[in-house]
């Protein structure tokens, strides 16, 4: 499927449309639900690592220092692109799938286009857009621990933005982006392979977006754990 | 002009197209009928490419399938119209758009000659005030013609049909009918269509072939349908009563 996605390509003035749709559907139109999901768990997070280091041996800068590290290791790259997984895999399956059950694919092959190229280049090129998505989520996050902190008085804004700065290692940033890269490669890739060799009906439209949001979570756990384990031990 | 010569096609075990030889001819409306389940269907995606046959010719013109490379294969694809079962208009595109879309793919003409071109096959498929309007906002007759349009905006040589008047009432059913013979007659193309519906048969068929259990049964004209005492066409075609009768009238009258 990859290779042929690379190869034959589509008319350039007929691609950069596809593409530029492409960008609106799953990044644009995932920036709504990602900022809120970010903005609250950011805050979620900040006022439980507050309420559970509520002790005065403990230092006050701890809850920024650990909003930071969980919202930019784990919560932005990882769990941000399982919620993906359901809104934008399930995207790419249904419409897939859709057009294969309504024999719009097959209308497209007879016209003598690569399909795979048309269907799913596209998408890719689109989610390489993917970790501008989850920088947006880090900053949200961040911010949402902040009011979350300061306003409800679990922390002082001096302490939080010290614990934000506190041993700052930008190979973090790296690691997060080198995972996100990859976690988007696998929101644009299994997704689209569930939704182009569906085959029944409607009904099997669903379950093939329920069997992609699974295999792409699972996917996306197993890469995680083994980026991890590569490049942070 | 497409010639068949003896396609075989099966799907792990099964044996679906038994070795099946056939003309279709240039400037007619050739059937295929048969049962659900006879092999039309594969058939007619063996035949556009959309299923490799296991063995077997097809040949487009004076070329076989075969004999060519890719490049070919994408070329004579843009000979090749098709009309699917469910339309399958684009949903993302308009009207216009779907029809337009196979020029703005494949040739260098400018946007206005595009739709210069698209207002032709609009008016020759007589569709009024839709160009703008979604395929989810159009009705079922109106999705045929905008399929129409589409598969005859590049000219082609090759219309296939598959089940075009399925889901249609009887008007619209043979107004589409009609509408791809004439458009059949006056481009000169070799329409293939496939079909159950013995209005079509009765109507249109200007060269037919019954197909069943993947072996092709019978094949003759609609005038010679009428005389057949082939038993599995008869029990196919003349299995109401209504073309019993028209089926008795015509041969009381042919004595």
């Amino acid at each position: 499927m990859i290779q042929k996605t690379f190869g034959k390509f589509t008319k350039w003035g007929v691609l950069k449309n596809l593409i530029v749709r492409e960008i609106d559907d799953l990044i644009i139109g995932s920036l709504g639900i990602v900022a809120f999901i970010s903005f609250f768990v950011g805050g979620v997070v900040a006022i439980q690592t507050a309420i559970n280091t509520d002790n005065p041996l403990l230092p006050g800068y701890l809850v920024g220092f650990a909003t930071r590290q969980s919202i930019i290791l784990e919560f932005a790259p990882t769990f941000i692109s399982i919620i993906m997984a359901g809104k934008v895999g399930s995207f790419i399956t249904s419409s897939l799938g859709t057009m294969r059950v309504t024999e719009q694919i097959d209308a497209l092959e007879v016209m003598g286009i690569n399909t795979y190229n048309y269907l799913i280049f596209p998408k890719i090129i689109a989610l390489t857009l993917y970790p501008f998505l989850i920088s947006f989520s880090m900053a949200l996050g961040i911010l949402g621990g902040y009011l979350a902190c300061v306003s409800g008085g679990f922390s002082s804004h001096a302490d939080f933005v010290d614990g934000l700065q506190l041993d700052f290692r930008s190979f973090h940033i790296v690691y997060a982006f080198i995972k996100t890269f990859l976690f988007a490669m696998l929101l644009a890739t299994i997704p689209s392979y569930h939704g182009y060799f569906m085959k029944g009906g409607a009904l099997d439209v669903g379950k093939a977006s329920t069997t992609s949001f699974v295999w792409t979570s699972v996917a996306i756990i197993i890469t995680n754990s083994i980026v991890t384990n590569l490049l942070l031990t | 002009m497409i010639e068949i010569k003896n396609l075989v096609k099966s799907f792990d075990e099964t044996q679906v197209l038994k070795g099946i030889s056939t003309t279709f001819e240039k400037g007619k409306t050739n059937l295929i009928i048969g049962q659900s389940g006879s092999g039309k269907t594969v058939f007619l995606k063996s035949i556009l490419g959309l299923f490799e046959a296991d063995s077997g010719e097809i040949i487009f013109g004076n070329t076989s399938l075969k004999s060519m490379d890719l490049k070919e294969r994408a070329l004579l694809r843009q000979e090749i119209g098709m009309v699917f079962q469910g339309s399958a208009l684009f949903d993302s595109m308009n009207v216009e758009e779907n029809i337009m879309f196979p020029m703005r793919m494949f040739t260098t003409a400018s946007e206005e000659e595009i739709r210069e071109r698209a207002n032709t096959v609009i008016n020759r498929v007589n569709l009024v005030n839709a160009n703008l309007k979604l395929p989810s906002e159009i009705s079922g007759g109106m999705k045929k013609r905008v399929a129409i349009a589409r598969a005859i905006i590049m000219n082609p040589k090759y219309l296939f049909c598959d089940e075009p008047n399925s889901g249609l009432d009887p008007r619209t059913a043979i107004l589409i009918d009609n509408l791809i013979q004439e458009i059949t007659r006056e481009y000169e193309i070799t329409t293939v269509i496939n079909t159950h519906d013995m209005n079509s048969v009765m109507e249109i068929g200007e060269k037919i072939v019954f197909l069943e259990n993947g072996f092709k049964e019978w094949e003759g004209t609609n005038q010679e349908i009428f005389k057949t005492d082939n038993e599995s066409v008869t029990k196919f075609v003349y299995s109401s009563e209504m073309f019993k009768k028209i089926r008795k009238i015509y041969i009381d009258e042919s004595i």
